[in-house]
């Protein structure tokens, strides 16, 4: 990666354009009082200067198909290039969301959601959420909404545990709902004892992901489904870490009750720099009939995304389904027990499709992450979850060949050694990358959130 | 590598879960499709929409994407890069995020733009609930009816769950009615939520209202169509805080609906409380230019429940997209854009007139691209003859009318070809 | 060690409090500066505002990180100082002289409640 260092604006000659379409023939009238007083400034460039600029741009960007991303949480699996191109076919693009008898989009929402159901175990899906988070909230809605739909108006208060996603609290929050906090136990699991003084008749429900954050399952999930539903609360389901489930188990059958999943996560969609993704949400029988009372977009969500999903779960097919979360298993625990012995691992057990080391003896957790960097690897998360100081967080998903992982083993554990003889190339890190660590306090001090002429 | 891990199967992985939370079925699934099967498959699914030419707009706009969009946007640098954590190495979607705020300020005339939110309905949900958060203690939000009503529904959704009072303020001769707003606008006001062109096509004159709301202590948000603001006066020059709207018309294809962006700008002073990421310029270790995903403590991932908005991540492939549009279109590509959507909406409005079967119910309202029509013939013949000419046009209102839209991709003879299917109802 | 002054009072949430009659002058300790790192950006109430004992004062923020700002006292606030608001490193600079709100109290006895400086650095102490 070479530093470049323009933007599209200085690239920028008065009268110079890219536009290719027709002269008008008639301009158009208004009244003075509703135009605009000044030309916008934009680029005035041409289609070279466009198409360098961002090939330009695109050369500082890390992405997985530049190499191994073991982002935690993140699920940065392959995607498949077939997708993209079965999700741009002119038939899908050029569908107004208004136009009736789309046939072709309705078949789709209607497999889609019958895979799926039979996937997760719930009963039907919404498409309309955008993202994760949209669905939490999405979600979120429609627990609310079955209380009240049975007259029941005092349930105001949802659990969610200290190691959940900062998303869980905060969308119940908007939600209206109070969040109320359970702590992990000394395992890094809920405590089903610490859970029952929680439970009440003013309790809306629960947040869980399963397997948690730090990777581990929870096995309590029976019994804590068991205390949630006798008293009258819903079960929902964090589909972040759906990938280490995928085929296994199923959270429908665990008694969740309402989830949302990540198709750009879990379904292989890319994640586009930031989005856009999509997260539906399933739900139980009972709360079907509700499904259409939640507008949480304008149309039908991203219809885009949700073929790509439908183009990977098509190219799995029934038989491979089942392999999924357990190949994804397989290659976290075997980079845990490759590294277990020179990075601190907090709970020694077998993890699911991600883990947490808490650090590295001697080093700050945020070194290692820049020094990852200079030898062309994504760094894990990191800081998160809360639950330990130093916190690395590494999800290496199924696609990845033991080559891959056994060449980013050698390079944790060669990290590992330069901590304690040179320590200061690892603060001092990333060395090889477009830019060095930015100022990030001067960023937010002083903030520059746009480009003006000099 | 089971070996490694010291255990003999792939089943004992899961040897922590109850054997009765596991999945024994055979899922409900086709068999695995080869690369050909799939490539087939969705050709015939893509086959069954309808290829229509499209008279419709109401928050999708038929638009022209120039090919240099998809060709840049699908380089997998772009395409396959997760949010940019790593500034280091995540300068490319950085750079081309501060250039989308950038272009969202210029085309808004605001201080300030965040990184994108998912869509035009949920941007506006965003600017409501800013509304609250900056004016404390208010919880009314006034609506006008000339938005979209998708848009409407999922305000009213989300307020629903939030606790936040909306009220609308009806339309009165194609425009939101301006003595409806002054005398809804009382002190427990938050904000006023507008359109800059509404559901009409018509182009609304705010002229005088941002000084009402400001003396009611509410906040002024536009929702706006990003291409028309090319052409038609800006949110800041109407004196509005916000502005909001579907960055879609920015040569985004129609794709049933998305993925779209929603775009969301403010002034200087509501900054902190603005929702989603935001990029900053700053530098790095050697004094080179450098950008970083910046004002974080706003964010859920810091402030959990206390968190203004849950989101965390933003369209940021689809911000890249409208980023290039406008870089390949300039001020005056834009421009032209909406003088030929008005070349092409005003002669098919002249001509629908002329054909006897419809009225202009306001008739002299400022429009550019969408305008609705009072039919004077049987609506579903109208539809069934339309559909079978492959033309989707004249989307039915809750006033009775119907509502068309051109744009720089309808031909003359698209339009003769509309204009020949009315004639035929005659 | 991160300093304590002694003389002022402090609560278990890490803001001092200096008493100037029926006003109360706040800002935050040392050991709550170096806890946030370099502060960035101080979002503060209005003057005029109401705030109650323990409730939300405001909050500080850093690159990574936010806390929330929490009354000793209840009162209402009377001044806030412009010059930690458009400056906020000054707070890490030295945040003792550094103040951020003053409060006039409506019950003095709420200060009973607030620890010493000994006090104090026994509970950060732990």
């Amino acid at each position: 990666m070479k530093y470049y260092d323009k933007l599209i604006f200085e690239l920028s000659k008065e009268g110079r354009s890219a536009c290719t379409l027709p002269l008008p023939d008639r301009k158009l009238e208004l009244p003075e009082t509703l135009r605009r007083s000044s030309k916008a400034v934009l680029p005035q460039v041409s289609e070279a200067d466009v198409v360098r600029h961002y090939t330009n741009l695109s050369q500082m960007n890390f992405g997985v198909d530049t190499g191994f991303y073991p982002l935690g949480s993140c699920t940065m699996k392959y995607n498949p290039k077939i997708n993209e191109e079965v999700a741009s076919l002119p038939g899908f693009r050029d569908v107004h969301p208004l136009q009736p008898g789309a046939k072709g989009y309705e078949q789709l929402y209607e497999e889609m959601d019958k895979a799926l159901a039979s996937i997760t175990g719930m009963a039907h899906f919404t498409f309309l959420p955008c993202a994760g988070a949209h669905g939490e909230l999405t979600g979120l809605m429609l627990m609310r909404s079955y209380h009240e739909s049975r007259g029941d108006f005092k349930r105001k208060r949802i659990i969610v545990p200290d190691s959940a996603h900062g998303t869980n609290p905060a969308s119940a929050a908007l939600c209206g709902l109070e969040v109320v906090v359970v702590k992990s136990g000394e395992n890094g699991l809920v405590d089903v004892e610490s859970l029952k003084p929680l439970l009440g008749d003013d309790l809306a429900g629960i947040m869980l992901t399963n397997p948690n954050t730090l990777g581990l399952f929870e096995r309590d999930i029976k019994a804590i489904a068991e205390l949630v539903h006798s008293c009258g609360g819903l079960l929902y389901y964090d589909g972040a870490n759906m990938n280490a489930l995928m085929g296994v188990v199923r959270p429908g059958d665990m008694g969740f009750d309402i989830l949302h999943l990540n198709l750009h996560k879990t379904f292989s969609t890319p994640h586009g720099g930031g989005g856009p993704g999509s997260g539906p949400v399933g739900v139980c029988n009972k709360l079907v009939s509700l499904l259409p009372t939640v507008r949480t977009s304008a149309f039908h969500g991203n219809a885009g995304v949700i073929l790509k999903a439908y183009a990977y779960i098509l190219m799995l097919g029934k038989e491979n389904i089942a392999k999924l979360g357990k190949l994804a298993c397989l290659n976290a625990n075997y980079i845990k027990e490759e590294l277990k012995d020179c990075y601190k691992l907090p709970i020694d057990t077998v993890c699911k499709h991600e883990f947490v080391f808490d650090g590295l003896e001697g080093a700050n957790t945020l070194d290692v992450a820049k020094r990852l960097l200079d030898y062309g690897y994504h760094a894990p998360t990191i800081y998160f979850p809360l639950l330990f100081h130093q916190a690395i967080m590494i999800e290496p998903t199924e696609t990845e060949s033991k080559e891959t992982l056994d060449d980013f083993i050698a390079v944790m554990r060669k990290i590992a050694c330069e901590a304690k003889e040179n320590p200061e190339l690892l603060h001092s890190a990333p060395h090889n990358t477009p830019v060095s660590r930015p100022d990030e306090t001067l960023a937010a001090r002083q903030p520059v959130l746009k480009w003006q002429s000099q | 590598m089971l070996k490694r891990v010291s255990l003999s199967s792939l089943d004992e992985l899961y040897s922590d879960v109850p054997e009765d939370c596991k999945f024994k079925g055979e899922f409900d699934l086709p068999s695995a499709m080869s690369e050909q099967q799939l490539r087939e498959y969705f050709e015939r699914l893509a086959a069954k929409n309808p290829k229509s030419k499209v008279f419709v707009g109401q928050g999708a706009y038929d638009h022209y994407c120039p090919s240099v969009i998809p060709y840049l946007c699908s380089r997998s640098e772009f395409l396959t890069a997760y949010t940019p954590y790593q500034c280091e190495i995540s300068q490319g979607t950085l750079r081309y995020i501060f250039e989308y705020q950038t272009m969202i300020c210029n085309l808004t005339g605001l201080d300030v733009s965040n990184a994108s939110l998912y869509d035009g309905a949920t941007a506006a949900v965003e600017a409501v609930r800013m509304c609250v958060a900056c004016t404390r203690k208010r919880n009314k939000v006034l609506l006008s009816d000339g938005l979209l009503p998708n848009v409407i529904e999922t305000i009213a959704t989300y307020a629903k769950w939030e606790g936040t009072e909306l009220e609308i303020i009806p339309c009165e001769a194609g425009e939101t009615s301006r003595t409806a707003l002054l005398e809804a606008l009382d002190g427990t006001v938050a904000g006023v939520l507008l359109p800059g062109t509404n559901r009409f096509g018509i182009v609304e004159d705010h002229s005088g209202l941002a000084d009402a709301i400001h003396q009611a202590g509410a906040l002024f948000v536009e929702y706006c169509d990003p291409s028309t603001l090319a052409v038609i006066k800006t949110p800041a020059e109407w004196g509005a805080d916000i502005a909001v709207g579907d960055g879609q018309s920015l040569g985004i294809p129609l794709s049933y609906g998305g993925p779209y962006v929603g775009f969301m700008a403010c002034r200087n002073e509501y900054m902190r409380k603005m929702p989603g990421r935001i990029v900053g310029q700053t530098q790095d270790a050697q004094g080179r230019r450098a950008f970083v995903l910046t004002l974080q403590a706003r964010e859920q991932h810091i402030r959990r429940e206390k968190a203004t908005s849950n989101i965390c991540s933003n369209q940021s492939l689809m911000a890249l997209w409208i980023t290039v549009y406008l870089s390949l279109m300039g001020p005056e590509g834009l421009e032209d854009v909406n003088n030929l959507s008005y070349q092409a909406a005003h002669g098919l409005k002249d001509a629908l007139l002329k054909t006897g079967l419809f009225e202009d119910p306001y008739p002299g309202k400022p429009f550019i691209k969408e305008f609705v029509l009072k039919p004077l013939c049987d609506v579903q013949k109208l539809h069934a003859a339309l559909d079978k000419a492959g033309i989707f046009a004249a989307w039915p209102d809750k006033e009775g009318n119907v509502s068309f839209c051109a744009t720089e991709n309808r031909s003359s003879e698209d339009i003769r070809a509309l204009i020949d299917v009315v004639n035929s109802l005659k | 060690m991160s300093k304590i002054v002694e003389g002022l009072l402090y609560s278990e949430s890490h803001e001092w409090v200096k008493v100037d009659g029926q006003v109360a002058i706040i800002g935050v300790s040392d050991f709550a500066q170096s806890e946030l790192g370099d502060i960035t950006y101080v979002d503060m109430p209005a003057v005029g505002d109401e705030v109650e004992r323990e409730g939300e004062l405001g909050a500080l923020e850093s690159v990574k990180t936010a806390a929330d700002l929490y009354s000793p006292v209840s009162g209402v606030i009377v001044a806030c100082n412009t010059a930690v608001e458009d400056d906020p490193s000054l707070i890490n600079a030295d945040p003792y002289s550094n103040w951020i709100v003053k409060v006039e109290m409506s019950d003095s006895t709420e200060l009973d409640s607030l620890l010493s400086a000994a006090a104090y650095a026994a509970s950060i102490e732990k």
